[in-house]
């Protein structure tokens, strides 16, 4: 069990990209790079957790109490930030999409085939 | 004339490289009550790219007379006794400052060239070419490994939104849909890397990361994490097979942001290689230098040579110069990826030159959309015989100088890139420099034949019937004339790429730059505040003759092949109809892989970021 | 069921390709595990960082929320690139969702005006909500030092109050409550202002962001030093984006029709 949180967020990656790599609908295809990029919050989150740990807020307990790390929290904030505009981009360019080609298969798009 | 105040404080300026073009970007994106008009907005916009070139420049003057890194702390926050850094630096060395100072010029041009008339809608281009700008300084100078992750996350945000900014047409948001999807499963590659690292070094600081694995020897966690963070750079860099959204994003960019994506952007993707590999990994993974080196330069000579195959089947003029530029990336990873000061000093001289002219070509093609409206070779047949004469001639310079003719341009960077290589038994990389060259070389030849001198078979135009038969202009205004600015950035990204590399002491400039960017003590002591070892004594490498004689080979190679190419010399003999067929049919195999879909180029780079992996891990 | 697009000679198949990212698939999950493994339990250790800034930030950022102080003082930095993110994003939503030569704006009169699909009691509860909500987003981005939460939460939470308006009345109501000139400029008011924070550190206390004002004490309201001012910025930045991100969508949504009469 020492592993789980580690190989949760592997599996969350990879299902993810397999959704990215087999999408038939634009939106889905984005929603499936979100589920990608979340894998990295468990896994940030897991490798900052300790066991018997506070969260770090130390308004009403002692200073010394054992506390998970901030720094991990941190980063996966601004993690979700990203994640979240990107997602956001992506959305606005889909609709975009859809109305100059009438579609939102991924598949159907060829403008660029070479 | 530095007095005492303006040299201790021009270290703690340097945040303001990035700090400057945001404020300023804010400032054009706040409506403002005023009447704020569209030449404010470019004065503001230039006002920004020359605050950054000329902190840059200050920077780099302070670097080259560093024996150490320069280091910047943001927040004010010193590194404690313990070696722990809690805060985020910059480490300034010339390396850093030359690519801040690079991408400095590059927005500078590319406001130039849209001056008064690219057909921008309100101050949106310009609040987001000033972002990006921030993005790339900050990117170029960190010293942090999350804080690499935050600047590169934004400069692909800036990069995505410049690259659909023209939401007119569906390839322009094709273009930016494959581009961020696939950038940005590269990014989580990274992010996984650096969680590894931070799990086990409880650090973010290059040098303190780099510190706590030098204590260790390198385990698979050590040989994954730089696998992950390697492949993900890669990404951006567009090393195959991590490379195909590169064409399709750069063909359709507007000129303005092409001009900085191919110039900086995609070089910055192997420069983080490189500096994480100096900073963080040397320790643990010297003693598999080796196995390392020849998984890297593989990858390097695949993309190289990929790059100048598809190259020179391209219609479409600026998709040409997008594989041009995968190529000359796979040709600076050759130098990166022998991981030794001389190769590094190598792809330090090549990649300014190439960006600059590459940028230069850029603007060529510009203009020559805006005149003909067309940029497919077929349609464009002598047409580009209305552009004034200087066109054809900045283009068949720039050319020249990225077949490297000695002495210019890409030379001294290619040569000493092969000297380097000949001292670590890998010099028959100078053959693939040949041959990349020659062929991206001749493609851009040929096309320049066609287009301004009307040169070569007509070819059949693709009969497309989505294509529109004229495409508009980038530009607003007349299209009778070719813009003054337009010439302007034209002749000065092309004249600067001939001559970048040409100034005397450059190449040993650059050698002793590489060689302090490559010595990992020095680093460390100088960002965790310790006592700076002196610097192991320079091994120079000279640029030889033989050098000299394989540029001129690789100048007349490229001058028979385009020539053969447009049919004005007959090859005395034919090739067999079979031999012919199969280079057809595996060409044209190659050619579909780049299908414009993302799945598919999802599933590529999946596999590309295990096959990384797998090797990097045969090699230890 | 789905049917296989159709592709080229020589382009991957649908099924070709599938098997291709499962090849890549394996490896990349064997590389991944293979690297995980080495990290030690996860229940076990804090890492270095975590632990020392644990140790020590209360004391020197007079701060008890210690994420919020990685936030906005010691990796400050990192939040100003990541800012810049959203407000980059924020700034080509404009560009990409405005509207083109093809597109009219549909009137204004004639957008459905209650049409009576929501209950009266879902309405009542929106309206409700809106004003608790907006307080709730403020206390969440001024006491970001003190508790849980900081700018980002806050200025979400905000933003989200104008999907109640919409909820609980109509499109046109939410539209006279949204000046989209004055949101434009209190999100680049706010990122602008992070970077004139910043500034100020640099020029009164020599280190770009450096934490200028006095810390006060751990604990109350008014501590922290620059602190609560850059999670204020950061707030009005992320509401106003966030705003925007909202209000652009639906306005896609229902307003923008095409020519050809699809309709919304």
């Amino acid at each position: 069990m020492s592993f789980l949180p580690y190989a949760v967020a592997v599996w969350i990656c990879l299902v993810g990209l397999y959704g990215v790599v087999t999408s038939r609908h634009l939106v889905h295809t984005i929603i499936c790079l979100s589920v990608v990029q979340s894998s990295t919050y468990v896994l940030l989150l897991a490798v900052g957790y300790r066991k018997d740990s506070v969260a770090p807020v130390f308004i009403d307990i002692p200073r010394d109490t054992p506390a998970v790390d901030p720094v991990v929290q941190a980063l996966t904030l601004t993690d979700v930030v990203v994640g979240g505009a990107v997602t956001a981009l992506l959305l606005a360019i889909a609709v975009q999409i859809e109305k100059h080609l009438d579609t939102l298969d991924p598949d159907e798009l060829d403008p660029l085939r070479d | 004339m530095n007095s005492i105040l303006f040299a201790t404080d021009l270290a703690e300026l340097a945040p303001l490289t990035v700090a400057g073009p945001f404020l300023l970007a804010a400032v054009l994106a706040a409506r403002l009550p005023v009447p704020f008009q569209r030449r404010h907005a470019e004065l503001v916009a230039a006002a920004g790219a020359l605050l950054v070139a000329v902190l840059c420049l200050l920077l780099l003057r302070e670097t080259l007379d560093s024996d150490a890194p320069v280091v910047s702390q943001i927040g004010g926050w010193q590194p404690r006794g313990d070696g722990v850094v809690v805060g985020i630096n910059f480490a300034l060395d010339s390396l850093g400052a030359t690519l801040a100072l690079l991408a400095a010029l590059l927005v500078g041009t590319s406001l130039v060239f849209a001056w008064r008339s690219f057909d921008a809608v309100g101050p949106t281009f310009h609040a987001l070419i000033l972002v990006f700008l921030g993005a790339l300084t900050g990117f170029a100078l960190t010293g942090d490994l999350f804080n690499m992750f935050v600047f590169f996350e934004l400069m692909s945000v800036s990069a995505y939104a410049l690259t659909a900014y023209r939401i007119e047409r569906p390839e322009s948001l094709q273009g930016a849909l494959t581009f961020a999807i696939t950038n940005s499963v590269g990014a989580v590659m990274i992010l996984f890397g650096i969680a590894l690292l931070y799990g086990r070094t409880g650090a973010l600081n290059l040098a303190q990361v780099g510190e706590a694995l030098a204590q260790q020897s390198s385990d698979e966690l050590v040989v994954v994490s730089f696998a992950l963070i390697t492949a993900g750079f890669l990404v951006k860099a567009a090393i195959v097979p991590f490379h195909f959204w590169l064409a399709d994003a750069y063909a359709v960019a507007p000129t303005p942001a092409a001009i900085v994506f191919t110039g900086v952007m995609s070089d910055l993707g192997i420069y983080a290689v490189a500096r994480i590999y100096l900073t963080v990994f040397q320790a643990p993974l010297a003693p598999h230098v080796e196995g390392l080196r020849a998984v890297l330069v593989a990858f390097a000579v695949l993309t190289a040579l990929v790059g100048a195959v598809m190259a020179l089947g391209q219609d479409h003029l600026k998709r040409l110069l997008a594989f041009v530029t995968i190529s000359q990336i796979g040709l600076a990873l050759i130098g990166i990826g022998l991981l030794t000061p001389a190769g590094g000093a190598g792809a330090t001289l090549l990649i300014p030159a190439d960006g600059l002219l590459r940028a230069g070509l850029f603007v060529c093609l510009g203009a020559v959309l805006h005149r003909c409206g067309s940029v497919y070779q077929s349609r464009l047949h002598g047409r580009g015989r209305v552009l004034p004469r200087v066109f054809p001639i900045l283009f068949v310079a720039g050319t020249l100088g990225l077949a490297a003719l000695p002495p210019l341009g890409a030379f001294p960077g290619k040569a000493i890139i092969e000297e380097a290589a000949a001292e670590v038994g890998y010099g028959w990389t100078a053959a693939v420099f040949l041959l990349a060259t020659a062929l991206t070389a001749a493609a851009l030849l040929r096309a320049g034949a066609r287009v301004f001198l009307g040169w070569g078979p007509v070819a059949v135009a693709r009969t497309d019937p989505r294509e529109p038969p004229t495409e508009d202009s980038e530009l607003t205004g007349s299209r009778g004339r070719v813009p003054t600015p337009m010439f302007v950035s034209a002749a000065v990204l092309i004249v600067a790429g001939l001559l970048v590399t040409a100034v005397p002491g450059a190449v040993d400039d650059a050698q002793r730059s590489a060689h302090l960017f490559a010595d990992r003590n020095v680093y460390a002591a100088a960002v965790l505040g310790r006592p700076v070892p002196a610097p192991d004594p320079i091994h120079f490498v000279h640029i030889g003759d033989t050098a000299v004689v394989l540029g001129v080979v690789t100048v007349l190679a490229t001058l028979v092949l385009s020539a053969i190419l447009l049919e004005r010399i007959r090859l005395p003999f034919r090739l067999p109809r079979s031999v012919m067929r199969a280079a057809e049919a595996s060409f044209t195999r190659l050619r579909r892989q780049h299908s414009g879909q993302i799945g598919d180029y999802v599933a590529w780079a999946t596999v590309g970021f295990a096959l990384l992996g797998a090797l990097f891990a045969a090699a230890t | 069921m789905e049917t296989a697009p159709a592709r080229r000679p020589g382009e991957l198949s649908f099924e070709a390709r599938r098997r291709l990212f499962l090849v890549g698939a394996v490896g990349l999950a064997a590389l991944l595990l293979s690297g995980l493994s080495g990290l030690p339990d996860y229940r076990d250790v804090t890492p270095l960082y975590g632990q020392v800034i644990n140790g020590v930030a209360v004391e020197e950022r007079s701060t008890t929320a210690v994420v919020t102080a990685v936030n906005f003082d010691y990796r400050g930095f990192d939040t100003l690139g990541e800012e810049f993110i959203l407000f980059a994003a924020a700034l080509v939503l404009v560009l990409l969702l405005r509207r083109l030569g093809e597109e009219r704006r549909g009137r204004l009169d004639r957008l459905p005006r209650h049409r009576h699909t929501t209950s009266a009691a879902v309405r009542l509860t929106c309206v409700a909500l809106v004003g608790p909500t907006v307080l709730l987003a403020i206390y969440i981005t001024m006491h970001g030092h003190l508790t849980p939460g900081g700018g980002f939460q806050g200025g979400v939470i905000a933003a989200t109050a104008l999907l109640l308006v919409y909820l609980g009345s109509d499109y046109a109501t939410m539209r006279r409550l949204r000046p989209m000139a004055l949101v434009e400029t209190a999100k680049a008011a706010g990122a602008g202002s992070f970077v004139l924070i910043g500034v100020a550190g640099l020029i009164v206390a020599g280190s770009f962001l450096e934490n200028f004002l006095p810390l006060g004490t751990p604990g109350e309201l008014v501590s922290a030093g620059t602190i609560p001012l850059l999670s204020l910025a950061v707030g009005i930045e992320v509401a106003g984006a966030f705003v925007l991100l909202l209000s652009e969508f639906l306005d896609q949504l229902l307003v923008i029709r095409r020519k050809r009469g699809g309709g919304a």
